[in-house]
């Protein structure tokens, strides 16, 4: 084997390699991104419901009901970003920090009824954290802004934009 | 008092390493023995200054000196006594302290036992660590400085956060730690080789102990943060694909193929741009892990710094020591011509397979990884790659893998021709199919799973038959005992490396057929699950040492008698007004039974149920991989000089490792 057909060799190699990572990669991510989404997003523009995404907002206070539904516990609350409201059923055990009036980023699909079906709710930080994206969404709909300091009181949540969106 | 001293050593610590860095390049580069003769030295003191350091913080941690804002905010004087020390690196500044600590005591090991390297090659090794350990040390001092008074002092600490009150935990980051750092001493290899243009068998011989000893490291930190998610998280998991637990595979994948391809340089004298360019790569991740865990760009348990400058610093660091490597690569690469030839087919060439695809893995992880954060940056787009991404994109890449793992050590090296090779398999290959059918039968069409059983027991047996053909168990029976005796470590380490990923992996595939359910139960109701029935008899109120409990008492029985009591907690600390939940886990080795207690009410509590079969083998796994990089690190042939290497070969002309 000459030192040129060896380096041939390799190089196709190398090339096959990186070929099909990126392949496989490009495939991949066409099916399994995972979009952030609002519920003011939700309100603009609702997503399909075979699309999962991630929705993220502070937990509506007051919102949170528990049922037991065919045998299996049921967790129903709804997630704000001041301007609208998308409410949430959750088959499974809430997260120990998990609260009323906080952040939470939730993933799963919206319903034909408007409901979005969780399969994974994440609050996994102490209570005063805010998920990046959450603080993100809340900026955009102009409820609050981080960098101005702490977020107003949770029980005012409710009240900044009584009635507007779906709940 | 005691904060003063160990910041003053921190500050000496720079001097020396900057002196360390400057003293070795110059020396190295006039070949001045007196100058070169300083460095050693230098390390040491770099040691021992920054061993100061640390002890001091440790001492401030566990005097609880609330004038220290470190200790304020993360320790409590009413923690135990091991998670105070362990508080040290549970922190920002602290953990750092301690990356260093491990840089220099690398510095320390490369000058005490490196007196048999050439002194040049030597002292540029500890320049390059000198010149890392200047900058890290610059970015504590700078930026996070663990040593930074209060005043007043606060009257207690606020404690640390309750999840990381584990001892799986204390011992996480240190291993971790050893990993990433040890990964900085090929890089100073990588680029002494590359100021020097020379890379030869000797240099080989030099960092193949290193990578496998940063690699054995990695391999135990990991499999212990992943056993931790699976006991403390409560969530039945053990991977999430969280850009933290791929920032820490990342190195390990590029480590996995540095260290086989410093075989090649070792044993061929072939492969050698590639190999420093793996160990460049090794030391880029590394470093890049280090910056998404401590720059605060991801938001996870891990992430403790929310301070841009922390991250423009770091990022800084990485640029500046990756770039230079690479750039070092770009100019020099040439200078070193390939000597050894070898054929495609060959146990060069099976290694080039095996650095291609752990690359490839590698390739698709960082981009996975690094995605969400670019969209963000560039796109404005807020997006998350999760586990169904990385699953699918990396599978295809590891079955090849896998299965050229086992054919591999059976190639002979130079030329080899895959049909003997096979032939040797056929029993393995049997073997696979038949668990993967007994897959399929007992638990129906579950390609996942399946596969995952073909693929274990491949490894399995197929390190088994590698081990049995060394030691000659069917050719000639009753010499085998002696032979595997004689056999060199190096030689069980690598099957029982390989044999590891092979338990690990049949624990994935396990894990593949866990069940899991979610009842509400009333006090004496029961719920079944895979075969065992859960009893609730109770939920009462516990104290633990600085938290408040509910504990449940859950029976398990199958078939009416009774297996096992379990008791999952749900824990709120008072201090740090969190709660955590405590999964109660019992492990016949075949499978876990794991309960996790979730919300009270009705009468009733939520009970969260998993059985995982095969869970405790995923760790068991990494545990023997560990090993198994630990046997080769002790062979003799990486301990000693080149000729006792050579006489050992000679003895046994049948060892090929």
């Amino acid at each position: 084997m000459t030192r040129k057909k060896k380096r041939l060799y390799l190089l196709l190699l190398c090339g096959l390699g990186l070929g099909s990572a990126t392949a496989l990669t490009l495939t991949a991510f066409q099916d399994n991104l995972v979009f952030f989404r609002s519920p003011s997003d939700i309100a603009r523009e609702a997503p399909g419901p075979e699309r999962a995404f991630r929705l993220g907002g502070l937990v509506l206070t007051g919102s949170l009901s528990r049922s037991t539904e065919a045998g299996r516990p049921l967790a129903r609350f709804v997630v704000t970003d001041g301007a609208a409201q998308v409410p949430v059923a959750f088959g499974g055990v809430l997260p120990d920090l998990f609260r009323e009036g906080q952040g939470v980023v939730t993933l799963g699909k919206l319903g034909p009824d408007g409901v979005f079906m969780a399969s994974e709710v994440l609050a996994r930080h102490d209570e005063t954290y805010m998920p990046p994206d959450v603080a993100d969404a809340l900026k955009r709909s102009g409820h609050w802004n981080p960098n101005q300091g702490a977020a107003p009181p949770a029980s005012s949540w409710n009240t900044l934009q009584p009635g507007r969106g779906g709940g | 008092m005691i904060p003063e001293l160990g910041h003053f050593a921190l500050g000496l610590a720079l001097a020396l390493a900057l002196a360390m860095a400057g003293f070795g390049l110059v020396g190295a580069h006039r070949g001045q023995a007196r100058l070169m003769g300083l460095v050693p030295p230098l390390a040491m003191g770099v040691l021992l200054a920054v061993g100061a350091s640390f002890l001091c913080l440790v001492a401030s941690f566990v005097a609880n000196d609330t004038t220290v804002s470190a200790v304020v905010a993360n320790s409590h004087s009413l923690k135990p006594l091991l998670y105070k020390v362990s508080g040290t690196w549970g922190n920002h500044e602290g953990s750092m302290l301690l990356w260093v600590l491990i840089l220099a005591l690398c510095c320390g090991a490369v000058a005490g036992f490196g007196r048999n390297l050439p002194s040049a090659l030597q002292a540029r090794v500890l320049a390059v660590l000198g010149l890392i350990a200047a900058g890290f040390l610059a970015f504590i001092i700078g930026t996070s400085d663990p040593f930074k008074r209060v005043w007043p002092p606060a009257m207690d600490g606020n404690g640390l956060n309750p999840i990381l009150q584990d001892p799986g935990l204390a011992f996480h980051p240190p291993l971790l730690y050893l990993g990433y750092v040890g990964f900085a001493v090929t890089f100073a290899f990588a680029v002494a080789a590359l100021i020097e243009g020379r890379v030869d068998a000797a240099w080989g011989r030099w960092v193949r102990p290193w990578a496998l000893a940063a690699w054995s490291f990695l391999t135990l930190g990991i499999g212990l943060g992943s056993w931790w998610a699976y006991y403390e998280l409560g969530w039945g998991g053990y991977w999430f694909w969280d850009p933290v637990e791929n920032a820490s595979l990342l190195p390990w994948l590029a480590g996995c193929a540095l260290l086989h391809s410093a075989i090649v340089v070792e044993k061929r004298e072939a492969l050698k741009t590639w190999t420093v360019f793996l160990a460049l790569l090794a030391f880029a991740l590394s470093l890049l892990g280090t910056f998404l865990v401590r720059s605060g760009v991801l938001n996870s348990v891990h992430a403790f710094a929310s301070d841009p400058a922390r991250g423009v610093f770091i990022l800084g660091l990485l640029m500046l020591y990756v770039g230079g490597g690479f750039a070092l690569f770009a100019w020099r690469a040439q200078a070193m011509a390939p000597t050894g030839v070898f054929a495609p087919v060959s146990r060069e060439g099976a290694l080039v397979l095996n650095n291609l695809l752990l690359c490839s893995v590698a390739a698709v992880v960082l981009v996975g990884t690094l995605y969400p954060m670019f969209a963000d940056l560039v796109l404005g787009q807020k997006i998350s790659v999760g586990p169904p991404f990385f699953n699918t994109a990396t599978l295809p890449l590891a079955v090849p893998l896998v299965g050229a793992m086992a054919i591999g050590p059976f190639m002979p090296w130079k030329r080899a021709r895959l049909w003997p090779a096979l032939q040797k398999l056929w029993w393995v290959a049997l073997a696979a199919l038949a668990a993967a059918l007994l897959c399929l039968a007992l638990e129906g069409v579950r390609v996942g799973p399946a596969l995952g059983f073909f693929a274990a027991i491949w490894l399995i047996m197929g390190a088994k038959a590698d081990f049995a053909q060394r030691i000659g168990l069917f050719s000639r029976p009753r010499a085998a005992f002696g032979r595997a005796l004689a056999l060199p470590r190096a030689a069980w380490g690598s099957a029982m490396a390989h044999g590891g990923l092979g338990v690990t992996i049949l624990g994935l595939a396990g894990m593949g057929l866990a069940v899991d359910r979610l009842a509400l139960l009333k006090p004496g109701e029961s719920v079944e699950l895979a075969g065992y029935e859960y009893r609730l008899d109770g939920v009462v109120d516990a104290e633990g040492a600085n938290f408040a409990a509910r504990r449940a008492t859950v029976q398990v029985l199958r078939h009416g008698r009774a297996v096992v009591t379990l008791h999952p907690e749900k824990r709120s600390f008072a201090l740090a007004r969190m709660t955590t939940s405590e999964a109660a886990i019992h492990t016949t080795w075949l499978e876990d039974l794991y309960v996790v207690l979730g919300e009270e009410r009705e009468g009733g509590v939520v009970l969260r149920i998993h059985d995982n079969p095969l869970a405790p083998w995923i760790w068991l796994g990494a545990g023997l991989m560990a090993l198994g990089g630990g046997l080769s690190l002790s062979d003799r042939r990486t301990r000693v000089a080149a000729p006792a290497a050579k006489a050992t070969a000679l003895k046994n002309p049948a060892v090929q490792a």
